[in-house]
């Protein structure tokens, strides 16, 4: 059996709702999180995660001027600050199809419909911290691999091209600090 | 920036049109083995925490009753300018997310209705005011009268009663829009935990 060890990891909520940052805030500290760190609009949220390097994010869709999904969009730059990598929670009140569909496109992890469930929560960041996928990067996506399951019997048309892959070798940090410029 | 550990270089492989980034699982350092004895409950922890948390619902919910009132009582005043119907549906909104946690399930849903209202009418204007209003209304009678009428149900049915006649109103006005009809009629695929 496994277990998380929260007091590892660092947290980023960012929620306009000064009661759901609380609820949040309370449930990660419950958990073992000591190092919860707390936006309330997409624009200081993008600060903070520059600034603080959190392990996960954590966001509601719905806010003024900067929300959700643009923060998700913004933290999945792969040349941007910080870490593109980083996995997104979306939380929200939004759960019609449409709405998962943008926010899976957009490179968020995982979904977690409000209301707000201690399991639900728990199981999501369970879920990004034992079970990473990988990343895809496309002419129009970079984010987690969207698709979960494989299905080996699935015969329609295939999305992705090329059969074979090459093997891009990334430096070490070392390699990469030895580097002139 | 804060210092941070250092993050292994991942792999990527390369196909005609994608790439493929894997990256050693940089959060592993959070992951233990927990025997089988451990009886440690980090989700009875953080349920308890939340119930500790509960004696707050009550004015909470009240706050997120009177921000809705003050989005409506803009609308009343200066219409359905593009300020004030985002307002409408921002308040709206966060009492569908959060009134099942303070306990106000038929308020959630009642302001769940009112949400689909402004975001699938083709023209938020040419909506019944009483539609509205109703929805205001019931809203803010439900979180008032939580005791007395959560006790008979009365609640629940109201809520029901007003989706029905906002879902009837919405498949109406949109039936030459199928892309809103869809998620008018489509349940919630996400999962219930």
């Amino acid at each position: 059996m496994y277990r998380i060890d929260f007091n590892k990891l660092r947290f980023l909520v960012c929620d306009d709702n000064p009661h759901m940052r609380r609820i949040l805030r309370t449930l990660l500290h419950s958990f073992g999180a000591r190092e919860v760190y707390e936006a309330e609009d997409g624009a200081t949220a993008l600060e903070m995660f520059s600034h603080y390097v959190p392990d996960i994010v954590i966001t509601d869709w719905a806010m003024p001027i900067f929300d959700g999904l643009e923060l998700a969009q913004m933290i999945r730059q792969p040349d941007a600050n910080g870490n593109p990598y980083a996995p997104i929670l979306m939380l929200t009140g939004h759960s019609e199809k449409r709405r998962v569909t943008m926010a899976r496109d957009a490179g968020v992890t995982e979904f977690l419909a409000k209301p707000i469930s201690a399991k639900g929560l728990y199981q999501r960041i369970m879920n990004v911290v034992t079970n990473p996928r990988p990343f895809i990067k496309t002419k129009n996506y970079f984010g987690p691999d969207r698709r979960r399951n494989v299905n080996s019997s699935y015969v329609g048309p295939e999305r992705r091209t090329g059969t074979k892959a090459d093997i891009v070798q990334q430096p070490s940090l070392m390699d990469k600090a030895r580097m002139p410029g | 920036m804060m210092a941070k550990s250092k993050t292994p270089a991942p792999q990527i492989k390369a196909y005609a049109d994608h790439h493929v980034i894997t990256q050693p699982n940089p959060l592993r350092h959070a992951v233990q083995y927990a025997d089988d004895k451990d009886l440690d409950d980090p989700v009875a922890r953080a349920e308890q925490a939340l119930a500790d948390l509960s004696g707050e619902f009550d004015n909470w919910m009240q706050e997120e009753c009177n921000r809705l009132a003050a989005a409506y009582g803009t609308v009343l005043k200066n219409g359905f300018t593009a300020s004030a119907r985002d307002e409408l549906f921002r308040a709206a909104h966060d009492i569908k997310g959060d009134a099942a946690t303070f306990g106000y399930a038929a308020a959630g849903a009642a302001a769940d209705s009112l949400c689909r209202i402004i975001e699938h009418a083709p023209d938020i204007t040419a909506v019944p005011a009483d539609l509205i209003a109703h929805h205001v209304q019931a809203i803010q009678a439900i979180v008032r009268e939580q005791t007395s009428i959560e006790r008979i149900g009365v609640a629940e049915t109201l809520s029901t009663h007003l989706r029905s006649v906002a879902d009837d109103y919405l498949t109406a006005v949109n039936h030459d829009r199928p892309e809103h009809l869809e998620a008018i009629l489509a349940p919630s695929i996400v999962p219930v935990d």
